[in-house]
């Protein structure tokens, strides 16, 4: 048994109200109820209000670069494939900044979690667009509206056929519990996109926006993939939450644990040897 | 006339062959017992182009490559154009009866008539040089069925059959030409390149992680390893760019992977924040930069030491590092082994420096003595000290480096300024105090810098100063230098950190001091000018992409003295 005080109470730096908090209890909900203790969960983040979000779980952490934590939680999960890996950020970390590694690391299928705190903001630097910002949203950096189109991860995800999306909403902790349970049960490389607003930046993505628009699609068949392009298009007035895609496919092959591993030194004589 | 050494070039289109010619010949070489230095020129093409792969072979070691031909092996019209000047008197010119050579004498073999097919083209030409320096035939057999064995018996048995013709046909040919090779040091030498050299010491140290990205001349080291790297466990990736190759490394560091990054200089720009951040998080990572041309692309296969200043400064903010700068395979061998020693005990990362020209040049090397090899540092993994601190203070610097996931304590590695348990913290006394502690590792890492090698007399009248791979063109100048003034060399397999107290006395001692680098600005000698003072005013720098000769020393000299 674990509990979820083993995950530890921290005092944070995120603004009361913020949609981090719940992300953060529905997280340790997860962890304690598979039974996973701290010293086995490694999670690697990268900048942003989302990323500090190890700082208060007691669990390892690597907190890296802007942008690059799923690359660290990659190498973690190669080093040590007996570790349950987590990689926590934002939208702007992961699909701006680390886009291209979103990609690979969906191509790659290396058996981890991302979770992604989605609140369509840059928070960090108080209020510019982020990756997922609607087109024509109005903020101090794009006063204009925002001229680009948003990126939709989870079509995305869906498109490249990643083993396992899904879509939860900071304000339905206990469905995000079971989500983030769900994927990390997942063997392979999984997504939670996780809409959250942020309370202070983000005036027009809020509590009220999600909640008026986000349900729960009855008979979504998660493993027919057309149907699952297809839920994964709806982003405006109805944004489906839950697992809109999962498969089984080919996972990125692994050895043991890195660390423990000596060579033999007859072997490296016989490399040397063939050099003869 | 006997010669102490011969070189051969075999030059070409890429795609005619000539690399497989170059390295049978290279290999029945060493097995023979003789030393080899293989300078290879290419273009950054698969096809066409012209390419040249030049073996010198002798029974003395061989300093560096030279410009002097004695065997020019012609497959292409250009090959023969381009070179013909220079080959040396009573030197050898062979080729096809078809190629055009003008009025120059050539041993013109009929390739038709020795073999049906042109695939055998090669063989033939191998037997041919094989027999005109007096190798035994015997010796090709061996890596014919070597090499071709697996395409089945009967492709072997072709093989041998063009090389026993080629060898007739050439035996019964007066071409004038009587450079033999000097004995040599016996058979059961390895035949490895300076990115060999690299892979074999990081094997050799445990490495059993590499992240790269594809990047000319860097990428065969990760090749050698892949190639060979299964009984150490290693896991590889070839990631999506070099920022994910620096940064998934850092990541398998932390959980306990013994890591090599690899790649050249524009590879490298792209991985500055994350050297940053092996920095602060106080990650173990051995970072090989393999130097071509720049600015930007540049010159893809061509050779230059202009990324000295990059790989001494890259990254943001203020921590440790060392930079190694090898001029053999030996040396890469020796000194990647090393630098994962000192990555591993001072968390910091440590960079291999080395060149185009290093990359692909093979030598014949010892194999290594494994047993003799001092054993590398390793991180903790079980913990018993109380509540454990990744970031503790310490006299050193240096903080007990648990792997997370082997124990009860926890390991929290972080980017932002953080106190000893790894809390963000904008506080000026923490950041102080942990911004000195890091830098206290210096220190350790100044403990262990490889002083500079030192080859000739006392005081001479002229020092060259040199880094990395430049070192044989610097010594064989030495040798060949005919003038009245005494010159010795000054080596640096270390360039950084810099002891004054191991070199100072050679450069002030000396009556001229002359800096041999491949750049245009003197990195080098720039650098130790802002460690030391010392000015070096002389120099001899090359940079249009070609490797460092002794001709090319000797006629800097000339100028100078």
């Amino acid at each position: 048994m674990v509990s979820i005080e083993e995950y530890g109470d921290f005092e944070t730096s995120w603004c009361p109200g913020c949609g981090n908090f719940p992300i953060l209890k529905s997280l340790k909900q997860a962890l304690a109820e598979q039974g996973i203790a701290p010293r086995d969960v490694i999670v690697s983040s990268g900048i942003g209000q989302a990323a500090k979000l190890p700082h208060y779980l007691r669990c390892n952490m690597f907190n890296g670069l802007h942008g690059r934590a799923l690359p660290v939680a990659q190498g973690i999960k190669m080093a040590n494939p007996e570790a349950a890996v987590l990689c926590v950020s934002g939208d702007g970390c992961t699909y701006g900044e680390g886009g291209n590694h979103f990609l690979a690391a969906i191509r790659r299928n290396l058996d981890l979690t991302l979770l992604v705190h989605d609140n369509q903001i840059y928070g960090l630097t108080k209020g510019q667009a982020s990756p997922t910002s609607a087109r024509g949203h109005v903020t101090k950096a794009q006063p204009e509206g925002n001229r680009s189109d948003a990126f939709n991860p989870v079509s995305v995800a869906v498109a490249m056929k990643a083993g396992f999306v899904a879509r939860a909403f900071s304000g339905e902790p206990e469905h995000l519990a079971e989500v983030i349970k769900e994927a990390m049960n997942h063997k392979g490389f999984s997504l939670v996109d996780i809409l959250q607003p942020c309370v202070s930046f983000n005036k027009v993505n809020t509590y009220g926006w999600y909640s008026q628009r986000v349900y729960f699609p009855e008979g979504h068949d998660p493993s027919d993939w057309g149907a699952a392009m297809a839920l994964s298009e709806e982003f405006g007035d109805r944004i489906p939450l839950g697992i809109i895609y999962r498969a089984d496919k080919p996972v990125f092959g692994l050895g043991g644990r890195l660390a423990e591993h000596e060579y033999d030194r007859n072997d490296l004589k016989a490399v040397l040897q063939s050099y003869t | 006339m006997s010669r102490k050494d011969i070189n051969i070039v075999i030059g070409g289109a890429a795609g005619q062959g000539l690399v497989t010619i170059g390295q049978l010949l290279a290999k029945a070489v060493v097995r023979a017992g003789h030393h080899l230095l293989v300078t290879q020129r290419y273009m950054s093409q698969v096809r066409g182009g012209h390419n040249t792969y030049a073996i010198r072979m002798g029974g003395d070691y061989l300093s560096g490559g030279t410009e002097s031909i004695d065997i020019l092996a012609a497959l292409n019209t250009e090959t023969f154009s381009r070179h013909v000047g220079d080959v040396r008197d009573g030197g050898l010119i062979v080729a096809g009866t078809d190629l055009e050579t003008g009025e120059r004498d050539a041993l013109r073999i009929p390739f038709e008539e020795l073999a049906s097919k042109p695939l055998f083209h090669n063989t033939v030409m191998l037997g041919v040089l094989g027999r005109t320096i007096g190798l035994d035939r015997g010796i090709f057999e061996d890596l014919l069925g070597q090499t071709f064995g697996r395409k089945g018996g009967e492709v072997v048995e072709a093989n041998v059959d063009v090389l026993r013709k080629a060898y007739e046909w050439a035996s019964g040919r007066d071409h004038g030409y009587s450079g033999r090779i000097g004995p040599g040091s016996g058979p059961g030498r390895m035949m490895i390149n300076g990115n060999e050299g690299i892979a074999l010491g990081a094997m050799a140290a445990g490495c059993n992680f590499v992240s790269y990205y594809p990047m000319t001349p860097s990428s065969s080291v990760a090749m050698a390893l892949i190639a060979k790297g299964a009984p150490l466990g290693l896991q590889y990736e070839q990631t999506e760019d070099e920022l994910a190759a620096m940064n998934m490394a850092i990541g398998a560091s932390y959980a306990g992977a013994r890591t090599l990054v690899t790649t050249s200089g524009g590879g490298f720009a792209l991985m500055g924040e994350a050297v940053s951040l092996a920095g602060v998080s106080e990650t173990p990572i051995v970072c090989v930069v393999v130097q071509r041309p720049g600015p930007a692309t540049g010159m893809a296969t061509r050779t230059e030491q202009a990324d000295l200043d990059l790989v001494l400064h890259a990254g943001h903010g203020e921590f440790p590092r060392a930079v190694f700068t090898p001029a053999t395979p030996e040396d890469c061998f020796y000194l990647t082994h090393r630098a994962f020693d000192l990555a591993e005990t001072f968390q910091t990362p440590i960079f291999v420096l080395s060149e185009q020209y290093l990359a692909d040049s093979y030598r014949d090397v010892e194999p290594f003595d494994l047993d003799g090899l001092p054993k590398t540092s390793r991180p903790l993994l079980e913990w018993d000290g109380g509540e454990y601190k990744r970031y503790a203070v310490t006299d050193d610097g240096v903080s007990p480096r648990l792997v997370p996931g082997f124990s009860e304590a926890l390991v929290r590695a972080d980017s932002h300024e953080h106190d000893e348990s790894s809390r963000i913290t904008e506080d000026k006394t923490v950041r102080v105090t942990q911004n000195s502690k890091r830098l206290r590792k210096e220190s350790g890492l100044f403990e262990e810098v490889i002083g500079p090698d030192y080859y000739g007399e006392e005081n001479a009248d002229a020092l060259l100063v040199c880094w990395g791979p430049t070192l044989g063109a610097c010594l064989e100048a030495v040798e060949r230098y005919e003038g009245d003034e005494s010159l010795a060399v000054l080596h640096f397999k270390q360039v950084y950190p810099l002891r004054e107290e191991q070199f100072m006395e050679f450069l002030e001692g000396a009556g001229k001091v002359v800096a041999v680098e491949g750049n245009a600005t003197a990195q080098f000698a720039r650098l130790i000018a802002s460690e030391t003072g010392f000015v070096i005013p002389d120099r001899i720098l090359r940079f249009d992409g070609r490797a460092m000769t002794w001709e090319y020393v000797l006629k800097g000299l000339t100028d100078i003295l």
